[in-house]
């Protein structure tokens, strides 16, 4: 490769990874393809559709607009890091997942991941939203399946789950 | 008795995989492997003639593996692939069908289309090169837009007079005679905007060539594995058994990935056969706008004539559909709007005419509803427009067309989009409507909009009644394999792109078999598994593929009963299963599934507990062959769902829309859906369908539409512009109501529903937004969508409010209709 190539320090879902890469490589390209972190979807790589969304140090940023490099120092989380450590080999579903799970709130599911993150932002801001704010929370994630009814009620049932498991 | 699941609202089993990232959609097939990237240079001009490509120099860029332009295609080991790319489905009316090639031959028509492939190490590398090739152009004059293609000033084909590709008529009676011999006629001219699919995930395919065996393994995004399959063995000069097609998880299709073969689903297969390595082509949004497909674009005009109550005598309609530069998907669009466009009624007379026309922009294949949302508008307008002239109720004039319950198989003497007749199997409008009308309370509306009328607000209520042909043929099929663990591997060879059919086929299974839910797995798409199979469109996975599973796990069933039977000592008849376990009533006697399906299978070899047990020196008569004559080994079912023709499924759509008085902006206040799909699998998922539907299209009807300049440049090519739905433009509350007329073609009884929510949107928003306006402004009427607020303000603005105060009633619009055409005759 030509390229000029950065050594780059990545700490994905509490994982530390070091690796080497073109200064123009996107975030999502790198948790994607040098990571093989699938479960971060791309669906429009400028910003706007949100299925690209993860934590970076907890808020909630389209990693198809960010660097690789400009993410080294922080703490990321993507979709494979919302699930819960409960003694099994899976793992349990977080809140947010359960939620989803619960109400239909996904059929291709190639949205969800960026849905997933961004609500688990949102539910730790404002834990008991409205139905209105639920809106709120998901208005700038598009999907093409669900209407977004289904992920409305997600977004409450997670709320409930969450103060449960609290 | 096992609980029966067909019915039950089941919690989706993909859902955990999805949940937790670990869906794999077809980008994520060899992520983080060795595989190359592919990169597409694509046309940036409308209508050219390519003079010269200059690839000099691309290949030196590091990292690039290959590049090809059209001259280095129909080499000696796929000569076909230097060909026009195949023409899915011929008609004989399809006089000038005309398909592109992979990588553009002498001449491009439209943005996008492809010219030149690149593979490189990875996708920046691949654009970097592709940035690099020097293509010389001689600009021909783009056709845009169906006028100038119907002009015909200039030609998209020069071989195409006209730009006319087909022209098909079919007739039902004498209809110019019965519109003429009417009391009344009246005419409209109706236009729709393209719009597109759009799923999230576009198009992609890899592709992995193994040297030692000989074959080749194709991931695919794609509605058809088995239709992209064949696609690959004929144009990669391959044998059908050289070639696998797995459709992993797919991020949305909604009709654009029933198209195939794409170039790149051939280009990446050809490249990982000659480079030797796996390469990955994955589309990105500005190209799916680009280089996928579109739809909906129509323009009608319709003479209908009608009785006092409002019955159509005749209906006569011509329209124009722009088929974009390339026919590889037939006339299928234009054929569903011309017979679907009938919807729940019966005139007395229809003749439709339609054109399919060539432009130099990306061309039209199925887009969710297929043509249907068109026919719906069309109609629906009509009988607005009827009961407009009438002073009558909307509700009563449909009413007075509906075909009634006792009059199904009701044939409308027309031939449908599968080459059958269009022969309507059951359905009930009159329930249909009645349900609507207590739903969005139509009777009550009135009322409601005198209340807000007083409080200076302007509020309309719309409905439009649909039904949908599902289910087409011709076939598909279902195997399904007991283990000796007891679990049930069930595939399917139609795909998955977000339906839950791993859930809904599951619960099949489970029900005809009386196994647990959770020991039953589905496959669907992969060609390894079931090569026999056509494709998820037309609302046909369920109707299809359900009636498939069901079929083949009552096939496994019986062999089930046989083998249990005979090792129980018992007769068949008194065998019952549940929960996995077969038991003689009445006694103790029993046998789990595992333990059948080691019977079924007699073996030389033990490797485990359960495999000791059919063993030479265990099992068998030593008087009989080990396999009976017509038997074979395995606890299996195959069998395959063929149908005479269509089932057809129904609904209406009723939406209550209030526009600002200033700004003539458009809210969403009530939306509510009777859907009829015959009996429910699921309703969870119905619902689902039904809400997503609802969703495209408040899309399609109030801000989805491809705007192409002048010079063919799709202008708003990217998710900032093109304005898909988010949660704030969509109703926040669907309200639902389901009717169940089974279906007597197949054995559950099941109609299509995947497409329905999504046919009637144009229609209602249409009727509702004149419903408000009306009153306000004379003889405003809305013949095209989508609209947007500022169209709705220019159509405000060329019909003046009336002097007096406004009117409110329906009724009292009769006088002011302001269709292009309204005449009535005296009576005798």
């Amino acid at each position: 490769m030509g390229e000029d190539v950065q050594e780059v320090r990545l700490t994905v879902n509490g994982v530390v990874h070091d690796l080497r890469v073109p200064a123009r490589r996107l975030l999502s390209d790198s948790l994607r393809h040098d990571l093989g972190l699938t479960g971060t979807h791309v669906g429009c790589e400028h910003g706007v559709c949100g299925a690209c969304t993860v934590l970076v140090d907890g808020r909630p940023v389209r990693s198809c607009l960010m660097f690789a490099v400009s993410a080294v120092d922080s703490e990321i989380t993507t979709v494979e890091g919302l699930t819960e450590r409960d003694g099994s080999p899976e793992g349990r579903l977080g809140p947010v997942q359960q939620g989803f799970a619960d109400c239909h709130g996904l059929q291709c599911g190639f949205c969800t991941p960026g849905f997933l993150t961004t609500i688990t932002a949102g539910l730790r801001d404002n834990p008991d939203p409205t139905e209105d704010e639920a809106r709120e929370m998901i208005a700038g994630n598009l999907c093409r399946c669900t209407g977004y009814a289904n992920i409305v009620a997600s977004v409450l049932r997670a709320a409930q789950i969450a103060s449960e498991r609290a | 008795m096992t609980t029966k699941l067909f019915g039950e609202k089941v919690p989706r089993v993909e859902d955990q995989r999805f949940l937790r990232g670990k869906g794999r959609y077809v980008d994520d097939v060899l992520a983080g492997h060795d595989v190359l990237h592919a990169a597409v240079l694509r046309s940036p001009h409308a209508h050219a003639r390519i003079v010269d490509i200059d690839v000099s120099g691309v290949l030196d860029v590091e990292g690039v593996h290959l590049v090809w332009t059209h001259d280095d295609l129909g080499g000696p080991l796929a000569p076909q692939m230097a060909e026009p790319l195949p023409l899915l489905i011929p008609h004989p009316q399809l006089t000038h069908g005309r398909t592109q090639y992979a990588l553009a031959k002498d001449e491009v028509n439209h943005v996008g289309e492809a010219i030149a492939f690149v593979v490189a190490d990875d996708r920046y590398l691949a654009e970097d090169a592709a940035g690099r090739i020097k293509v010389s152009y001689e600009f021909l004059p783009p056709v845009v837009g169906l006028e100038a293609a119907r002009a015909a000033d200039h030609l998209v084909h020069e071989d195409v007079p006209g730009n006319v590709a087909a022209r098909l008529e079919q007739e039902n009676g004498d209809a110019r005679a019965a519109i003429a011999s009417a009391p009344h006629t009246l005419s409209l001219d109706l236009t729709v905007e393209r719009s597109a699919s759009t799923p999230l995930e576009g198009r992609g395919t890899v592709a992995r060539w193994d040297p030692d065996t000989g074959r080749l393994t194709v991931w695919s995004s794609t509605q058809t594995s088995t239709g992209v399959r064949a696609a690959v063995a004929a144009k990669l000069g391959l044998d059908l058994a050289q070639v696998d097609v797995v459709t992993p998880d797919v991020g949305g299709g909604f009709g654009v990935k029933i198209n195939h073969p794409w170039p790149e689903e051939l280009l990446v297969p050809l490249a990982a056969r000659t480079l030797g390595r796996p390469v990955k082509f994955t589309e990105d949004r500005r190209e799916h706008f680009v280089s996928a497909a579109h739809e909906r674009g129509q323009l009608h005009h319709v003479e209908v004539g009608y009785d006092d109550e409002g019955r159509i005598l005749g209906l006569d309609v011509r329209f124009w559909h722009d088929n974009g530069a390339y026919t590889p998907y037939g006339l299928i669009v234009p054929i569903i709007t011309s017979t679907q466009l009938l919807g729940p009624y019966k005139p007395g007379a229809y003749r439709v005419v339609f054109e399919s026309l060539y432009t130099n922009t990306v061309m039209v294949t199925p887009y969710r509803g297929a043509g249907r949302p068109q026919g719906c508008y069309v109609m629906e307008r009509t009988m607005d427009a009827i009961a407009a002239a009438l002073g009558k109720d909307r509700t009563e004039v449909r009413a007075a067309n509906f075909i009634q319950p006792d009059e199904f198989p009701y044939d409308h003497g027309l031939v449908f989009q599968d080459g059958r007749e269009l022969e309507y199997d059951s359905g009930d409008y009159p329930a249909s409507l009645d349900k609507l009308k207590a739903l969005v309370g139509w009777d009550d509306f009135a009322a409601f909009r005198e209340k807000m009328a007083r409080e200076g607000r302007r509020v309309g209520i719309g409905l439009a009644c649909y039904v949908e042909g599902t289910g087409v043929g011709p076939y598909e099929g279902a195997h399904v394999h007991i283990e000796t663990s007891g679990k049930v591997k069930v595939a399917t060879g139609l795909t998955t792109q977000g339906q839950g059919h791993a859930t809904v086929f599951a619960q099949i299974t489970a029900d005809a078999l009386g196994v647990p839910f959770d020991h039953v797995e589905v496959v669907t798409g992969d060609t390894r598994r079931m090569p026999y199979a056509v494709g998820t469109f037309a609302s046909r996975a369920a109707v299809m593929s359900g009636s498939a599973v069901h079929l083949a796990a009552l096939r496994a069933r019986e062999k089930v009963l046989r083998i249990a039977a005979d090792a129980l000592e018992a007769s068949e008849e008194d065998l019952e299963i549940a929960d996995g376990v077969v038991s003689v009533r009445g006694t103790d006697a029993t046998i789990d599934l595992g333990t059948v399906a080691v019977l079924s299978n007699p073996l030389r070899y033990a490797f485990d507990e359960a495999s000791k047990a059919a063993t030479q020196f265990t099992v068998g008569d030593p008087g009989k062959p080990p396999v009976a004559e017509d038997d074979e080994p395995g606890l299996e079912g195959r069998d395959f769902y063929s149908p005479e023709r269509s089932t057809f499924a129904s609904g209406m759509h009723a939406v209550i829309v209030e526009t600002d008085p200033d700004t003539a902006e458009i809210r969403i206040l009530k939306y509510a859906v009777v859907h009829d799909c015959g009996r429910l699998i699921n309703p969870m998922i119905v619902e689902g369908q039904i809400h997503g539907g609802v969703a495209q299209g408040v899309g399609g009807a109030l801000l989805e539409r491809m705007a192409y300049d002048e010079s063919g440049q799709l202008v708003n090519a990217s998710f900032m512009d093109f304005l898909m739905p988010y949660v704030t433009e969509v109703p926040e509350h669907i309200d639902i109501d389901h009717l169940e007329t089974p279906s007597p073609l197949n054995p559950l009884g099941i109609k299509g529903a995947g497409e329905a929510g999504v046919i009637p949107s144009a229609a209602v928003f249409a009727s509702a937004i004149e419903d408000a306006e009306a009153p306000y402004h004379d003889g405003l009427v809305v013949t095209a969508m989508p609209i947007s607020p500022s169209e709705l303000f220019a159509l405000r603005q060329s019909h003046p409010a009336p002097a007096a105060k406004p009117r409110r009633s329906r009724a009292a619009r009769k006088s002011t209709s302001g269709r292009s055409r309204t005449s009535s005759k005296e009576t005798s």
